[in-house]
């Protein structure tokens, strides 16, 4: 017999007897205002929230970032937000983008529980580019906030199947005597610009 | 045959550094609290997880069906792997087809349970773990002691000589922040040369064909957006039937493991790069028998967040590889006896039957029930040492009789006053070593409970 028929065979003999699987919606109160826990979840995660009045004073908020970082490669994949420099989609392999200082980067809607901002990685055009990037910027507009994960993954059942992955800061790691260090592997920052 | 006694011993040896230790694992677990305590519903969440993960039991195999159709339909191939030999193989043989020879990984408690690296290293695979703490202990030739925390055991000094040694850094460094910063540098020249990327699973989705990954270094990212090749290993037990069930475990994982409210990266994988491969090695290796046996088929629903070995008093002061298994802790040692229940016989033993371990676990496994059941079957299969049988023994007999009870109680009372200290804190006595006995009262309960009573009746 084939490894696989072996194992699914062995999973049925051993079953236990069925059981209901329950409904995990969610028991949370709606926060007052989510938006300001949003940003007080983007803060606790060392990400650094940007409240921006509109669209049209994106380029202004982005631009300061730059100066601040003095990055001068950027990738942006948010129109009129800032001029990129490196264009990814030109970029045959992702190896050519190390180096790359800054990417900017659109979000689909933040989680005020925990400061989780949902990327849907799969419309980019190099999948890594949020964490080969030295730092990161996400453009995510202030009313696309959900309560917690359960409305979350209400929100991810309703977008088409595919490859996203939740951000919540910059790359961090505590293996060295449980000291919180930023900046391991990937984005040495993570700025969240909350528009509208 | 050396048990979790006698290792333990040679840590807590150390006392200076087994306290740091178990300081720092209070560390985290007071987090834990405080993350858990933030949350209003936690113990609702539990409640759920624990009977999403018994609801999927009971319908594994057809859950993993629908996985694979539907992995399979977004480009993924799926591999079944009976044991940890055959695993090793799948995963072997994807590498040599393709000619890969450097394969960088990310933590995956599944691929040291099967021996991954050094049976890919003896066929000519350079592995680099990229997990920090995982990669600290690579250089160091040790396996993590902490499934969460890999290097918990090593202070910041260790870990700059040993990068001065490995790593060609300066003399003396003790600063994490540039440590951290000295592995990323490396770390990053070797994510540009690999060839593959290898993942663990935390959670796979029926519904969807998702793996999901989490981590807060982004170096499973880094690992499977630069080389072609994803190979993501997973056992039979971290199936979820829907997308929605992951906000369940999602709002349990980091809180419990390390106080935080959720890791930094939550990748969930569907399908390769484009002009990749993404490779899904399922593997039982003796998780069918464990689902098989009523008593202990709960510890598969375990999400590895390490909470029960942060808290356990035993595991604190007696350090990772007291446990001489993969998994250490309590989980640890009631999966390590169904692996093979002589070697690890010593395992249930290694705690003190608190019960904290219980009440942190997110997915609410029974531990100390379990621990006690994995005693008694140690016990019924004649794997204790003769010292422990004799002394169960003899307190059976004393604990059944009432005249033995009271004459023991009375000679312990008189003999704990009347023997000097040379004798009471003997070589015999393991339970003197590192503690006193409490001064011995006057009257015994037995004593206070009789005079009450008289008292009351005149």
């Amino acid at each position: 017999m084939d490894s696989r028929s072996e194992i699914l065979k062995r999973l049925r003999a051993a079953a236990p007897p069925p059981a209901p699987l329950p409904d995990p919606r969610s028991e949370t109160v709606p926060y007052a205002d989510p938006l300001a826990q949003l940003e007080a979840a983007l803060q606790a995660v060392a990400a650094v929230p940007v409240r921006v009045a509109g669209v049209a004073a994106l380029p202004e908020a982005v631009a300061a970032v730059v100066a601040q970082l003095g990055a001068t490669r950027i990738a942006s994949a948010v129109p009129g937000a800032a001029p990129g420099t490196v264009r990814p989609e030109e970029l045959a392999d992702p190896h050519e983008l190390e180096g790359l200082d800054l990417a900017i980067l659109p979000g689909e809607f933040g989680v005020a529980e925990n400061g989780a901002i949902w990327v849907n990685a799969a419309a980019l055009p190099h999948r890594g580019v949020f964490v080969v990037t030295q730092h990161l910027a996400l453009v995510l507009p202030a009313r696309e906030v959900v309560t917690d994960m359960h409305a979350a993954y209400a929100r991810i059942a309703a977008l088409p199947r595919s490859y996203g992955l939740f951000i919540a800061g910059p790359s961090k790691t505590a293996d060295i005597e449980q000291a919180l260090v930023i900046g391991a592997h990937g984005a040495r920052s993570c700025t969240v610009f909350l528009v509208g | 045959m050396i048990g979790h006694a006698e290792r333990a011993a040679r840590f807590a040896a150390d006392d200076a550094r087994a306290h740091w230790h178990d300081q720092a694992l209070w560390w985290v677990r007071a987090k834990r609290d405080k993350a858990a305590s933030a949350v209003p519903d936690w113990e609702r969440l539990r409640g759920l997880a624990s009977a999403i993960k018994a609801h999927t039991q009971s319908r594994l195999a057809d859950y993993l069906e629908e996985f694979e159709r539907n992995a399979t339909a977004a480009g993924a191939r799926v591999h079944w792997a009976r044991d940890a030999e055959e695993h090793n193989a799948i995963v072997h043989r994807i590498l040599a087809d393709r000619g890969a020879t450097r394969l960088v990984k990310s933590k995956s408690m599944l691929t040291e349970e099967c021996h991954l690296n050094p049976y890919l290293e003896a066929r000519g695979i350079e592995v680099v773990d990229t997990d920090l703490g995982e990669r600290i202990v690579q250089l160091a030739h040790e396996p993590p002691s902490h499934i969460v925390l890999p290097a918990i055991h090593r202070k910041k000094e260790e870990i700059g000589e040993l990068f001065h040694h490995k790593l060609g850094t300066a003399a003396g460094l003790s600063d994490p922040k540039v440590l951290t910063e000295a592995a990323r540098g490396h770390l990053r020249e070797r994510f540009m040369r690999a060839q593959a990327g290898l993942t663990g699973v935390n959670f796979a989705v029926a519904e969807t064909g998702h793996v999901v990954v989490c981590t807060n270094e982004g170096n499973a990212d880094m690992g499977t957006s630069l080389p072609p090749i994803h190979i993501a290993c997973m056992g039979v037990e971290k199936l979820v039937p829907r997308l929605a069930d992951l906000a369940v475990f999602l709002r349990l994982l980091a809180r419990s493991a390390t106080g935080q409210p959720t890791t930094t990266y939550t990748t969930h994988f569907l399908g390769p790069l484009r002009g990749g491969e993404l490779h899904i090695v399922v593997v039982d290796n003796g998780r069918s028998r464990l689902l098989a046996d009523e008593t202990f088929r709960r510890a598969l629903h375990c999400i590895r967040c390490g909470a029960c070995m942060n808290t356990c008093p035993v595991f604190r002061r007696s350090g990772g590889y007291s446990y001489a298994y993969t998994i250490p802790g309590p989980i640890g040692s009631v999966l390590a006896p169904s692996v093979d229940p002589r070697a690890h016989a010593s395992l249930p033993f290694a705690s003190s039957l608190c019960g904290s371990c219980d009440d942190v676990c997110p997915v609410r496994i029974p531990l100390h029930d379990q621990l006690l059941a994995r005693r008694r079957d140690a016990a019924r299969a004649g794997l204790l040492s003769s010292g422990k049988r004799l002394g169960m023994r003899l307190a059976g007999m004393v604990l059944r009789s009432g005249f033995l009870y009271l004459l023991a109680s009375r000679l312990g009372k008189l003999l704990g006053r009347a023997l000097p200290r040379r004798i009471l804190y003997g070589r015999w006595n393991v339970w003197g070593r590192q503690r006193e006995l409490p001064p011995l009262p006057r009257e015994s309960f037995r004593d206070l409970y009789r005079q009450h009573r008289s008292e009351r009746r005149g």
